[in-house]
């Protein structure tokens, strides 16, 4: 129970100082995940064997006394949708079911060359489309704060697995909220970066123009370790921005005096549970009375921000999901001729959300309705990052609830417009390419609420500042789901 | 009868020519023809999920080059768009192209038709990825059960140039395509190797009646990989539509396809209805910003382009029609000038370039690039004739022997002793003797018949094996004859 | 702008979706409701707006023009579905 439950930085130690060797403590979480896993059902990919081996070398260069970096040696795992090379890559989809890449994505390379110890690949909805992770091809994962419950989405196993202190740290991917809404359900931090800050190459594309990848971990320092690791510019991607990345860990002061917070109303609108708003609330106070200026202020194109996604995301998502079609890699129904086979594999291969929004982004962009839906949401979309541009003109930080309600059951909301609109404080952040982290901010019925704070471009620093010191000053983040204690 | 006793045609051709890079458009594989199926892919232009484009510089360096050269405006902001449609030589099912700003627009080139110079409009011209190749089971696409699908091709770059409806002959529309895939190998923006597959027309064509000003509906025959398909299936095409309309039908707006073997248009409709192809910008990619400065350092280095090469060529003594034979063909244009720079007599250049050289080649099956005799070497067997130093009619018999040896021609004049004779002592000999032995023909000359002279010169020469000085041999013959 | 079930029936073409009778229906009545929504961004005046197509602007991402090794056949054909001689296989096109 101790082990399972340390941070990156003590479990460094143990292993510099030999308390411990990167086999035991693979080992010890791959007991934890075996002992969780039939309750909170977290992973796609267990990946054994070949983590233990890795463990293996670097307890061999423990062993010689050789340097190891802060991540050496530590489990990790990563959301199905990035690319391993030689472990299977489904996006929790049947129709990449049987798909073994041949190459790793660029975070894949990035944390095996930090050290990192792959145990497994991480259950989410489909293509990551949702967000509650009942979207998966596979099965839904459960919350481990209520296991009826669900663990938001669509990196739901990433945040679930982390709650459930299966591994110190995980990846996911945010291109509505992906990452920040589970993290919130599942009372962990997530941070999605700056569009651009980390390498998208080898994630399976959702929304090219809106998908992050971003890490999820216990507290903030360790979030801010793991974001050392996989930021950075990378030629192999063209929407990745060379820019001098920090150590994202020098930000991480306790003090917060002089920052300027905006707190958007039309954050706190329609929908908003007041017990939500009430913790969001108390969690801007404390910031407050640590010496931040607060200030109300307004984002006045935010109601359009759904609506603008719902178009823009499924129309780049019905373009990239075009390739699963039967010839290449992935499931392939038997047809007689290539229209059919296209058609049929494409029917049975995906689930009923990824066709809908195929269908909805293929309507969006086909002849005599483009620039009503598709050229008319890239407008819009021009005027919500224009609001964000004028507010962080004067604020350093905007907070806001990261979700309108806490973690619901599963099976319980089956109405996708519904589903959308639980999206509505996070998708405009994807829209202006915006920094943004969710944090443990308190509890409502026992479920963990988070809060999201909102940075500009490339100033995640600003992030870990306000969030480090919300974290330090508070002990939200220090509760652990009850059923751990029990499988302990 | 024939279709433009009644009809004029209307013909506008897209060209997709496979740009000159060492390596595909969006990834590093390279674009090497002729690999073994599937060797030349990795996981970018294979479409595997997650991957990622990034653009090969000299597409663009290289796109903006055939702009200039087709005298087009360079877009300072272009990018790039995604074509949606399936097809399984496709891998992503969509192809990465540009749509609605592309790299070059509005330029023109002129082509010359029995003498009546024209200028044809290119609309516009535009950087997009190559597809794929399917190969079927059976004999062709529709009596096969399956097909496999090698995607070597897939991420090649090519360079989409369109032409304006400009064409109203099938001689113009040919003069326009050789005119544009000469400036395309001149300007080195693609090998133009029309049997690998490394230029492809689509060409648009309709029938209006003469006088009318408005278009007809056309068909669009796509995917013609040389001059004479596009000939033998314009001619097929515009009487089919000439037949239609005569009988008082309509043409069907159309993709077709040529079949080579049966000589014939046929229709390409499928299962699916019209295409939509859903244009939108590529997500993956950030846009081109192309300034000045990168225009003028490509344009700086443009080189000579044919219609330019032409007019010096023209300008050095050279006629049209020799002018148009050299540059024809960029190898021997470039091997003209390289001789040239050693021998600046361009006239008689050009006659042994075109005549005995060609002649040479064409009978060994060998091109002007891989000349056994090389341009200095031609350059130094005219010299030697102008010199006098060997008549043109030994140089005949050694250009033949730099061919077959690779020696130089000074070398097989000496080891021949092909050396002309201008040695008036020796000459005056053999003259003397020929006189003597042919008693009839000089008489015949010395009561005027003229061509009695030829005779008695041509016995001269061959007394000397064709090495007496012919010049000489005249001079000295007529003052003996006259004495 | 209302969808009708002949267009979504044209899109399920377009985007090679085998439907059946009963997704056409839901799919039909749910486009049409997210579409109902997206209607409210007929509110916004965006003329003279330019369209944002990433958040962060970058120009000009090019590489060099440098050959790079490609996949084994092998490896290129591991996952395919059917191969056969080095090739992918498909069924009959048309």
């Amino acid at each position: 129970m101790g082990l399972i439950n340390k941070s990156i930085d003590d479990l460094h130690t143990m292993l510099v100082k030999k308390e411990i060797s990167s086999t035991e403590l693979t080992k010890e979480f791959l007991t934890h995940i075996k002992n969780t896993e039939a309750k909170v059902r977290a992973f796609l990919t267990i990946t054994e064997e070949t983590a233990l081996a890795a463990a293996a070398k670097i307890d061999e260069k423990i062993a010689k006394n050789e340097t190891i970096g802060i991540l050496e040696g530590l489990p990790a795992a990563l959301k199905d949708n990035m690319c391993t090379e030689g472990i299977a890559t489904t996006c929790g989809s049947r129709i990449l079911e049987n798909f073994v890449p041949p190459y790793d994505a660029t975070v894949t390379a990035k944390l095996k060359e930090a050290g990192a110890v792959l145990v497994g690949k991480l259950n989410m909805d489909e293509f990551a489309m949702g967000s509650s992770t009942e979207n998966s091809g596979f099965f839904p994962t459960s919350n481990p704060w209520d296991m009826k419950r669900v663990p938001g989405g669509s990196s739901g196993g990433s945040a679930a697995s982390v709650a459930a202190r299966e591994v110190p740290f995980t990846l996911g991917s945010d291109t509505g909220g992906s990452i920040r809404q589970p993290a919130a359900f599942c009372g962990v931090v997530g941070l999605k970066p700056t569009y651009g800050a980390v390498s998208r190459y080898g994630l399976v594309a959702f929304a090219s123009s809106l998908d992050q990848i971003g890490p999820l971990t216990k507290t903030v320092r360790d979030n801010a370790l793991v974001l050392n690791a996989v930021a950075g510019h990378d030629p192999k991607d063209s929407t990745s921005v060379p820019f001098n990345k920090p150590d994202y860990t020098q930000f991480l002061e306790n003090n917060v005096k002089g920052l300027k917070i905006g707190v958007p109303k039309e954050f706190f609108g329609l929908g908003l549970q007041p017990e939500v708003e009430k913790v969001i609330r108390n969690g801007i106070q404390t910031l407050q009375e640590l010496g931040a200026e607060v200030e109300e202020c307004s984002l006045p194109h935010m109601e359009y921000a759904m609506p603008t996604y719902y178009i823009i995301a499924p129309a780049e998502c019905s373009s990239n999901l075009a390739r699963y079609d039967g010839v290449r890699y992935g499931y392939r129904a038997e047809a007689d001729d290539m229209i059919d086979m296209f058609k049929d594999t494409r029917a049975k291969g995906f689930g009923q959300e990824v066709k809908r929004r195929i269908m909805l982004g293929t309507y969006a962009l086909s002849s005599g309705y483009y620039d009503a839906y598709y050229l008319k949401a890239q407008k819009v979309r021009t005027l919500i990052k224009q609001d964000f541009d004028k507010v962080f003109a004067r604020y350093d930080v905007l907070i806001s609830p990261t979700a309108p309600t806490p973690a619901y059951k599963i099976g319980e909301i089956s109405d996708p417009l519904t589903i959308y609109m639980g999206d509505v404080y996070t998708i405009p952040v994807n829209l202006a390419g915006l920094p943004a982290i969710s944090l443990p901010a308190g509890f409502v019925n026992g479920l963990p609420v988070g809060m999201q704070l909102i940075g500009k471009h490339f100033d995640e620093g600003v992030l870990y500042r306000a969030a480090y010191t919300f974290e330090q000053n508070t002990d939200y983040h220090k509760e652990i789901p009850a059923f751990i204690k029990e499988v302990g | 009868m024939a279709y433009d006793d009644k009809y004029e045609m209307v013909c506008g051709v897209e060209t997709h020519v496979e740009m000159a890079t060492k390596t595909k458009i969006f990834c590093g594989c390279s674009t090497e023809f002729g690999g073994e199926q599937n060797t030349h892919v990795c996981p970018v232009c294979l479409g595997l999920p997650g991957v990622l484009p990034v653009l090969n510089r000299e597409v663009v360096n290289l796109a903006i080059k055939a702009g200039l050269a087709l005298n087009c405006e360079i877009a300072e902001f272009s990018k790039f768009d995604r074509k949606n449609y399936y097809y399984p030589d496709l891998p992503k099912n969509y192809q990465t192209s540009q749509y609605d700003l592309p790299i070059c627009k509005n330029g023109w080139l002129e082509i010359s038709v029995n003498g009546e110079k024209k200028k044809i409009g290119i609309t516009r011209a535009h950087m997009e990825e190559d597809a794929g190749k399917l190969v079927h089971s059976g004999e062709t696409i529709t009596t096969s059960n399956s097909s496999g699908v090698d995607y070597n091709r897939t991420g090649v770059p090519l360079l989409e140039i369109v032409s304006e409806p400009d064409m109203r002959s099938v001689d113009e529309v040919l003069a326009y395509l050789e005119e544009l895939v000469q400036i395309m190998e001149y300007a080195g923006i693609s090998d133009c190797k029309m049997e690998q597959g490394s230029v492809r027309f689509d060409v648009n064509v309709s029938l209006r009646l003469k006088g009318s000003s408005e278009f007809g509906t056309r068909t669009e025959t796509k995917n013609l990989n040389s001059f004479n398909s596009v000939r033998r299936c314009l001619e097929y095409e515009l009487e089919r539509q000439a037949d239609i309309l005569d009988e008082g039908g309509a043409i069907v707006q159309e993709t077709r396809t040529w079949d080579e073997g049966k000589g014939m248009t046929l229709s390409l409709r499928s299962k699916e209805e019209a295409h939509d192809y859903r244009y939108f910008p590529e997500p993956d990619l950030m846009p081109l910003v192309i300034d000045r400065k990168w225009v003028d350092e490509i344009r700086s280095a443009m080189p000579e382009l044919p219609a330019a090469k032409r007019q010096r060529l023209q300008s050095l003594g050279l006629p049209e029609y020799d002018a148009g034979v050299i540059t024809s063909f960029k190898a021997m244009a470039d091997y003209f000038d390289a001789a040239l720079e050693k021998f600046d007599d361009a006239k008689t250049l050009a006659n042994w370039v075109m005549g005995d050289l060609s002649g040479l080649l064409k009978a060994n099956s060998c091109s002007f690039e891989d000349s056994p005799v090389s341009p200095v070497q031609l350059a130094g067997l005219l010299t030697l004739i102008k010199k006098g130093e060997i008549s043109g009619k030994i140089g005949k018999t050694v250009i033949e022997e730099i061919y077959k040896t690779g020696k130089d021609p000074e070398t097989i004049v000496k080891e021949k002793g092909l050396v002309q004779i201008s040695d008036e002592g020796a000459l005056e000999k053999i003259i003397d003797e020929v006189i003597a032995a042919n008693p009839k023909s000089v008489g015949d000359y010395q009561a005027g018949k003229e061509n009695a002279i030829g005779f008695l010169v041509g016995q001269i020469m061959k007394a000397t094996k064709g090495q007496a000085n012919p010049g000489l041999v005249n001079k000295l013959l007529r003052g003996k004859l006259a004495e | 702008m209302k969808i009708s079930r002949k267009e979504v029936e044209h899109v399920a073409l377009l985007a090679r979706l085998k439907l059946t009778e009963e997704e056409m229906n839901q799919y039909t009545e749910q486009l049409n409701s997210i579409l109902e929504h997206a209607a409210m961004l007929d509110q916004i005046d965006t003329a003279g707006v330019s369209p944002t197509a990433h958040a962060v602007q970058l120009y000009n991402v090019l590489r060099d023009d440098e050959v790079k090794p490609s996949m084994d056949q092998e490896k290129v054909l591991k996952n395919a579905p059917d191969a056969e001689d080095g090739f992918f296989r498909v069924p009959r096109i048309v």
